[in-house]
């Protein structure tokens, strides 16, 4: 049998679907900012997490990590983040190391509020720097300067004990030389926090770029640059100790995202909130659970029923088997044998033959061995299309 | 009954979008047919597909009620045509129905080709013609000069032109006092045996078969038994009823009158346009002239994306058929693309059309293979062949000549884009037949094997003239020539779907031409990809396509994988037949563009 596969860890996504104001390349379910009842929402939350605890059994696991995602969660009520924190506590007990994460932009409305959330409890911070430079933060819609954003970042370091920044790169009109030299500003400010995510823009359909770009707009890099620009980004992340670890996150080793992880490695989690998703245990081994996605809508659903869960799907073990490749193949570390093996019941070797990968192999774009598999660094920009070629190979059924 | 000299039957005719339909839009208005809140624009463009490309495909009917001038109350039937050179067909069968013609000239652009193939075809007809003057809203409209073009080219007298403009209204009422008075009254003899003209017939799910006739003599009443002469089937007719355009039942028709009638028929098949229908207890002696059926002249496959459709494509054909009895098909099976049916179409839009229908309507994925047009091909054994299937070619050994279909065409453009056009048709070993002027347009006429047509000529035409260009086209007989088969190789294997019957002279600029567009089709594939056209084992012209480089989403979390999931099962759909690497899937997009590629 393959080594022990590491353990993915447990998670709860908590989403705030509100912002100041709207990217216009943002797709999260986001809204602009209202005034919002804590205790009303506190109260939704608590249902919520209770009712999704249901389909653990009596021996709940702790949680290995919390993350506030969204939209915008600096913008929620601190005493709000503190009570949620303790319903988790309260639910599924936190491991002693469990991390818990805040996402929030550099603006002063939210670094005013990084001691409240550190004194909730708060212990990771991932600030949305997006650009160093003025004229792509005003491009991308962003409210707050280059300054502004380092200052945050400081101050994030002031405070929390783990920190982490967003970086959009690949944006119209950048060249390698310019990244070349903003991504080695980034890095240097990287050193401290030991972690940061370096997005390509990417152009989503029913933004205000993909209308700008279906208008004929050249938004996006062609292939060639992006391909270059992303060789670039491993290259320069590699040499300053922060290789990537993911598609697009780099760290210094052990200072990976944990929870994010557990997506990855395809660990179970909780999505609580407007439009969060979750993999639950269930009858099949997975059940994939999505909330209603209007605000409004979601509160009132957890009121009156006891959740928020718009649809619930318990995944065949073919899902499970493309879900895990498509997840953990971003990861450098691959999929290993044995996690496969738990989740779909087939071994690596029966779902998809030596035979079958030749020609993947071959091209130099995978990786496998008795451990599991992986992409190689050539075969990581080409996921998509190595995934769906794999996926293609899987047994029906 | 109505009095026959109370009737007026009419077809708007005109070139492609001089505005047909939407002077049958305000003649319906103004005379009442449907109340304001029914009207929408080109209301007689039932069909989703005609109202989304904005063109008329099938010919309709509507009776218009109108009180004139003179103070009596006339029974107009309207019939708009499709002015495409594709459906030629339902402008001559709606001619035969009709004593006159209203020839619709856009004042701004005046006359096209298709507005002389029509009105030549009026005038073949016997038609009283009233000429009118479209668009005069538009500041570009210049209605003297286009009065006198009508003159001059068409060589009619266009003194009583009517200026008119179909979106305002403007001179509307004008054109239905025309119509009552140039028009001439139908004639026939409501005592004499039934003669009723089988103009169309169609399936319509409330009602069945549905046939439009065209009455001459006799009475047409519901109960009546009526027998097909060309068949000689008999049916008893269960309603009566016109079009105005919804549908109404009358008590009878008599002679001179349009509507139609339904009489328990089961399939469109059982009928045939231009048949005669009469009283089977007191039938009439000889049918009347009726007219040529249509015949398909550009041929292509059709396969289903997956094999398991191939039911469901043979219903859709099926269903399709019902109502557009001018396109064949049969089964037909490919070593690479599996079963399918090879179908038969009008012309290339026609094609594009049946395609679209089935993919929209039907939700059916399809793999379109190279049009092609029917070769005699005579063999070393003394026989002769229709063949319009690359796949069906015969060993070049056994050869002993190959005729191809010929066309007339005409083509009218400003004098600045002649050099451009002369070119192109000579390219399409062309061969001039006449030049002429009128004013600063030229009317060329040439002969040209269809085969140079069907690809992509119309659409070369437009983009060389920018779209100043018109033409239109009948066959003209067969004539032998030198056709080879050209093979697409795509990573050594052959794609079927791609090979086609050209001359051999342009055989190697049409395959790298082919194997030039390929290349933008095909997306990148993980590994790179040779792109070959062949003519037998002999490689005429390669494209080599890279492989990809990027493709990989930059944010995956906890809620980006469902949705993601989803974007992988569209990846994965049709793929079933490729599963092997190395095989590359051609999307079914690139197959109908690869082919509608211009050489120069
Ligand atoms: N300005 C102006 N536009 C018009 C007039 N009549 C028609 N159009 C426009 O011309 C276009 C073509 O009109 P249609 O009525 O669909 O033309 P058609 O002759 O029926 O076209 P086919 O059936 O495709 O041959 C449409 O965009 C109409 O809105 C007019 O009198 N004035
Ligand atoms: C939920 S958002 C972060 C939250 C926070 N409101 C912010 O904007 O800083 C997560 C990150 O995804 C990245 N992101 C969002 N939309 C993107 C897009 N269209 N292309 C690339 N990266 C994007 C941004 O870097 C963003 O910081
Ligand atoms: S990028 Fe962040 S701040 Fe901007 S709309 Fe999206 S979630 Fe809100
Ligand atoms: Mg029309």
């Amino acid at each position: 049998m393959a080594d022990p596969a590491p353990s993915p860890g447990f998670g709860l996504y908590v989403h705030w679907p509100y912002c100041e104001a709207i990217c216009p390349y943002c797709d999260f379910n986001v809204r602009r900012q209202q005034t919002v009842d804590p205790l009303r929402w506190r109260a939704a939350f608590a249902a919520d997490i209770t009712q999704a605890a249901q389909s653990f059994g009596p021996e709940r696991p702790p949680l290995t990590s919390i993350y506030f995602g969204g939209g915008t969660p600096a913008l929620m009520p601190p005493e709000l983040v503190a009570g949620v924190i303790d319903i988790a506590r309260q639910t599924f007990a936190l491991t002693d190391n469990a991390e818990i994460t805040v996402e929030a932009n550099p603006t002063a409305t939210e670094t005013d509020r990084f001691q409240a959330f550190r004194d909730a409890g708060v212990n990771r911070l991932s600030l949305g720097i997006q650009s160093l430079r003025d004229d792509a933060l005003i491009f991308l819609g962003r409210r707050h300067s280059g300054a502004e954003a380092t200052a945050a970042l400081t101050r994030a370091l002031a405070i929390f004990p783990r920190v982490t920044f967003d970086m959009i790169y690949a944006r119209p009109g950048q060249d390698l030389a310019d990244w070349r030299e903003e991504l080695g500003e980034a890095l240097a400010l990287a050193r401290d926090g030991g972690h940061l995510s370096l997005y390509q823009l990417t152009i989503e359909s029913g933004t205000p770029f993909g209308k700008r770009a279906q208008k004929g707009e050249a938004l996006a890099a062609d292939e060639d640059l992006a391909a270059d620009l992303y060789a670039l980004t491993q290259d320069m992340g590699a040499a300053a100790g922060l290789p990537a670890y993911e598609v697009s996150n780099h760290a210094r080793p052990g200072e990976e995202s944990r929870h994010n992880r557990v997506y990855w490695r395809y660990g179970p989690y909780i999505g609580s909130g407007p439009g969060a998703h979750g993999r639950l245990p269930g009858p099949t081994g997975r059940t994939a659970t999505e909330a209603i996605r209007d605000p409004g809508r979601w509160l009132a659903a957890v009121e009156q029923h006891g959740h928020g869960i718009d649809s619930r799907e318990n995944l065949s073990r073919r899902i499970q088997a493309e879900e895990l490749l498509f997840m953990g193949l971003r990861l450098s570390e691959g999929v290993p044998a044995a996690r496969f093996h738990a989740v779909t019941g087939w071994t690596l070797a029966e779902a998809l033959p030596e035979a079958e990968l030749m020609p993947l192999i071959g091209e130099g774009l995978i990786d496998r061995d008795s451990k599991g598999l992986r992409l190689t660094a050539q075969g990581r920009p080409l996921l998509n299309a190595v995934v769906a070629a794999l996926i293609d190979r899987l047994p029906s059924s | 009954m109505i009095d026959p000299r109370r009737i007026r039957n009419f077809s708007i005719i005109a070139h492609i979008d001089h505005g047909k339909s939407t002077l049958a839009d305000r003649l319906i208005e103004t005379t009442g047919g449907l109340q304001s809140r029914e009207m929408k624009e080109q209301v007689l463009d039932s069909m989703d597909i005609e109202r989304e490309r904005g063109i008329t495909i099938k010919a309709q009917t509507t009776r218009l009620t109108y009180k004139a001038k003179d103070g009596e109350t006339y029974y107009l039937n309207l019939m708009d045509t499709p002015g495409h050179v594709d459906f030629a067909y339902e402008v001559s069968r709606s001619l035969a129905a009709c004593e006159g013609s209203i020839l619709l000239v856009d004042a701004s652009q005046g006359v096209e080709a298709q507005t002389l193939a029509n009105v030549y075809q009026a005038i073949d007809a016997n038609h009283e013609i009233v000429v009118a003057l479209n668009k005069i809203d538009l500041p570009a409209a210049d209605p003297e000069r286009i009065r006198q073009q009508i003159e001059d080219v068409i060589g009619i007298d266009a003194t009583d032109a009517i200026p008119i403009s179909g979106k305002t209204g403007m001179g509307v009422p004008d054109v239905l006092e025309a119509i009552v008075k140039k028009i001439p009254p139908p004639e026939g003899d409501p005592k004499a045996p039934l003669a009723a003209l089988l103009v169309d017939s169609w399936y319509d799910p409330y009602l069945g078969v549905v046939i439009l006739v065209r009455m001459q003599d006799g009475v047409l009443r519901k109960g009546m038994k009526i027998r097909m002469m060309a068949t000689g089937a008999t049916h008893v007719i269960d309603r009566v009823g016109i079009f105005t355009p919804k549908t109404e039942p009358v008590d009878e028709l008599g002679p001179g009158e349009i509507g139609f009638i339904t009489a328990g028929i089961k399939e469109v098949a059982e009928t045939s346009v231009g048949d005669t229908l009469t009283d089977d207890r007191n039938p009439r002696a000889a049918p009347l002239a009726g007219f040529k059926p249509s015949i398909p002249v550009v041929f292509c496959g059709l396969f289903p994306s997956e094999a398991d459709d191939f039911n469901n494509l043979r219903e859709s054909l099926s269903k399709l058929r019902l109502n557009d009895s001018s396109f064949h098909f049969e089964v037909e099976s490919s070593p690479a693309l599996g079963f399918g049916f090879r179908c038969g179409f009008l012309g290339l839009l026609h094609l594009e059309i049946v395609q679209e229908r089935l993919e929209r309507e039907f939700d059916l994925d399809l793999i379109t293979t190279a049009p092609s047009v029917v070769y005699h091909v005579h063999l070393s054994d003394g026989t002769m062949q229709e063949i319009h299937n690359p796949a069906d070619w015969p060993d070049p050994t056994k050869l002993v000549k190959v005729e191809e279909p010929w066309i007339k065409a005409t083509l009218m453009l400003p004098d600045e884009y002649l050099g451009a056009i002369l070119k192109l048709c000579e390219e399409r070993r062309g061969v001039q037949q006449n030049l002429t002027y009128i004013g600063n347009r030229a009317v060329a006429t040439y002969r040209l094997p269809l085969n140079e047509v069907v690809f992509d000529f119309y659409d070369r035409l437009k983009s060389v003239s920018r779209g100043y260009a018109s033409f239109d086209y009948s066959l003209d007989g067969y004539e032998e020539g030198d056709l080879v088969k050209l093979s697409i190789l795509v990573n050594a294997e052959p794609v079927d779907a791609l090979s086609m019957i050209v001359n051999k002279g342009r055989a190697e600029s049409r395959g790298r031409a082919i194997c030039e567009r390929l290349k933008d089709l095909i997306p990148k594939q993980l590994f790179k990809i040779a792109i070959q056209a062949a003519i037998g084992g002999r490689v005429v012209a390669r494209e080599t396509l890279s492989a990809m480089r990027k493709d990989v989403l930059a944010k995956c979390y906890g809620g980006d994988i469902s949705r993601k999931r989803k974007l992988l099962d569209k990846q994965k759909k049709g793929k079933k037949r490729m599963r092997a690497f190395g095989k590359v899937e051609i999307p079914q997009e690139a197959f109908i563009a690869a082919l509608k590629i211009g050489d120069e």
